[in-house]
């Protein structure tokens, strides 16, 4: 009797989980494709004839995929050259970053020093200032430096990041004290300590930081907005809204240019998506 | 040029670092010095100072050609205060903040609870989610400008097709800032699903365990566990989003230059126009430090998460 129970009272049970898994799965999916339409209809139509995309009803299909429209945005939108300046900008930022952050989380974790304290907390003050609400001096100083339109004006005034030192900072506390003692012992000082032991130990951070200020670097729009306008220096954040502006019916064109500003930093999420997340959840501020 | 300056640290500081022994205190100290070097000259140069010179930039009214300024006292800031452009800056970016955050916040926690499930491929899902996090302001402005267009627009093609009238979406001045939010809102999903799932992943497993054996359903669990748990993150979340509201300028700069009848006309996008545009410098550096004090005060509320987040998080 017992036996013969058992399958027939599980049945229902593992019946209602597939239905619930399948329920799961179908929210999950009309999620995904709602969240992912405006990426796929930009690369629909960046593929479609300008005349196909006027057409009524609209075909979200492609039938005909015309590369050409590719070729074009670099030649007339100059977009190789803003994907350039984009990429020499964000690397030496991430690098400006990482290096500084390294060295002032190295010195607030492992070095006792007057004022530490103070110095802290004016590290933390700097993240309460919005970029946007110093744009006025800040266009005057880098002006005044003779940097409107250089790569220096658009990567010096962001080599520093209060946020990375303190998730560095976090990372770095949770090294061992006794390794410094034994490190002290083998005779490295400081900067061997530093480079060999502590950044090694915390490169999960590390990566996270840099994969964090690339991201932002890369989609910074209001700064190189303001002290470029030559196209030898313009990011390619600021080259897609000149696209749109001198091309604002070619839509395929601007859809194009679109896929291309997107890709390298969409590449980006997928392969260091860990990273990132690190990055973000570790209360950082997206903008 | 950064280049050099990265070189020169990082060739300055084995010399230090030989010399440690020496004298422990000193050299620390010394060490200390040339390690935050680099951030305390940055930050000084390109967050205090021009802190400092905003405030005091709102002292000086500039003449109408942007030529010369002359001296005003407080009399500028109180004229921003008092001016009409002003208010309604402020209640278009309050507006904005209002229509995206919470709309935000619920979509974010849905999409969360949806994939914070042990399911196969939950991993595609995830990585789906978070994809508007890599997505630029320029380049979501650039995609929904598209979606939005009153011709070839897929939205009003969906709203023709259910029976509705079509909507001259950035046009209208009723609906200008609501399709900048809808952007705004898709633009910011990312971010909100990461943060509000790693949330997730911080509550206990036997919590929901013993929430079940005590007869809990679904929806009990929902209100009675993972929300009161889930509070710390969406309380970080909510702030995030709100300070992003009030920074945000290039979905307006690329979608409706703060049009039409300045219906669009966000603080930041306030200060843009009147900075560089009328080389009114004054308006826009008090202006400027109307958004300092509001950002400071959501950054103070934000400080306290993260002091918890970093202290007795995971």
């Amino acid at each position: 009797m017992a036996t013969s129970a058992r399958p027939a009272r599980k049945r229902p049970i593992r019946i209602g989980r597939l239905l619930g898994e399948a329920a799961q799965y179908a929210a999950l999916t009309i999620a995904a494709a709602i969240i992912l339409t405006p990426i796929y209809i930009t690369v629909v139509y960046s593929l479609q004839p300008v005349e196909e995309i006027f057409s009524y009803p609209p075909n979200l299909l492609v039938t005909d995929p015309q590369w050409d429209t590719y070729k074009r945005a670099f030649e007339t939108g100059s977009l190789g050259r803003y994907l350039v300046n984009s990429f020499i900008v964000a690397t030496a930022i991430t690098a400006g970053q990482v290096i500084t952050s390294v060295l002032a989380a190295y010195a607030f974790a492992f070095l006792r020093f007057p004022f530490r304290n103070l110095l802290f907390v004016a590290f933390l003050a700097s993240l309460m200032v919005p970029w946007e609400v110093t744009i006025i001096p800040n266009y005057q100083t880098i002006s005044t430096f003779g940097w409107l339109d250089s790569y220096q004006g658009l990567i010096v005034p962001f080599l520093a990041t209060a946020f990375g030192t303190f998730l560095l900072r976090q990372a770095f506390l949770t090294v061992p004290r006794d390794l410094r003692d034994a490190a002290a012992m083998d005779g490295y000082g400081h900067i061997g300590f530093m480079l060999q032991v502590v950044v090694p130990l915390s490169r999960a951070a590390v990566g996270a930081l840099a994969v964090f200020s690339f991201l932002l670097a890369w989609n910074q729009y209001l700064w190189p907005l303001l002290i470029t306008n030559d196209d030898d220096y313009r990011t390619v954040q600021i080259g897609l809204k000149a696209l749109v502006s001198s091309n604002i019916d070619e839509f395929n064109l601007v859809m194009a240019g679109t896929v291309i500003a997107a890709a390298p930093i969409l590449a980006l999420l997928i392969l260091f998506q860990k990273q990132l997340i690190r990055g973000l959840t570790s209360g950082a501020i997206k903008g | 040029m950064d280049e050099v300056t990265a070189a020169e640290v990082t060739i300055a500081l084995p010399k230090a670092a030989g010399r440690w022994r020496a004298r422990p205190r000193v050299k620390e100290m010394a060490l200390a010095l040339v390690l935050l070097g680099p951030s305390i000259a940055l930050f000084s140069t390109f967050a205090f100072y021009p802190l400092v010179k905003t405030f005091y930039l709102g002292f000086f009214r500039s003449d109408p050609f942007g030529l010369s300024s002359n001296y005003v006292g407080l009399d500028q800031y109180i004229d921003v205060l008092r001016s009409n452009g002003f208010h309604r800056s402020l209640l278009t970016t309050g507006l904005f903040a209002l229509f995206t955050v919470p709309t935000g916040l619920v979509l974010g926690l849905g999409l969360a609870l949806l994939a914070h499930q042990k399911l196969r491929g939950i991993v595609v899902y995830r990585t789906i989610f978070s994809s508007t996090v890599a997505t630029s302001v320029a380049v979501a402005s650039v995609m929904w400008l598209t979606l939005l267009n009153p011709s070839i627009g897929i939205i009003n093609y969906g709203l023709k097709e259910s029976g509705f009238e079509a909507v001259n979406w950035l046009g209208d001045p009723d609906w200008a800032l609501p399709a900048v939010s809808l952007t705004t809102v898709w633009l910011n999903l990312g971010f909100t699903f990461i943060v509000i799932l790693a949330g997730l992943q911080t509550i206990p497993e036997e919590l929901h365990e013993s929430a079940k054996i005590d007869g809990a359903g679904a929806v009990s669990r929902l209100f009675n566990v993972t929300l009161p748990m889930l509070s710390p993150t969406l309380l970080f979340a909510v702030v995030v989003l709100t300070i992003n509201a009030f920074q945000s300028f290039g979905q307006i700069d690329i979608l409706t230059q703060g049009g039409p009848l300045d219906r669009t006309n966000v603080l930041v996008y306030s200060i843009y126009t009147e900075g560089f545009r009328n080389f009114n410098e004054g308006v826009a550096a008090a202006q400027g430090v109307a958004l300092f004090l509001i950002v400071l005060v959501l950054t103070l509320i934000q400080f306290r998460f993260l002091e918890r987040r970093v202290f007795y998080g995971n």
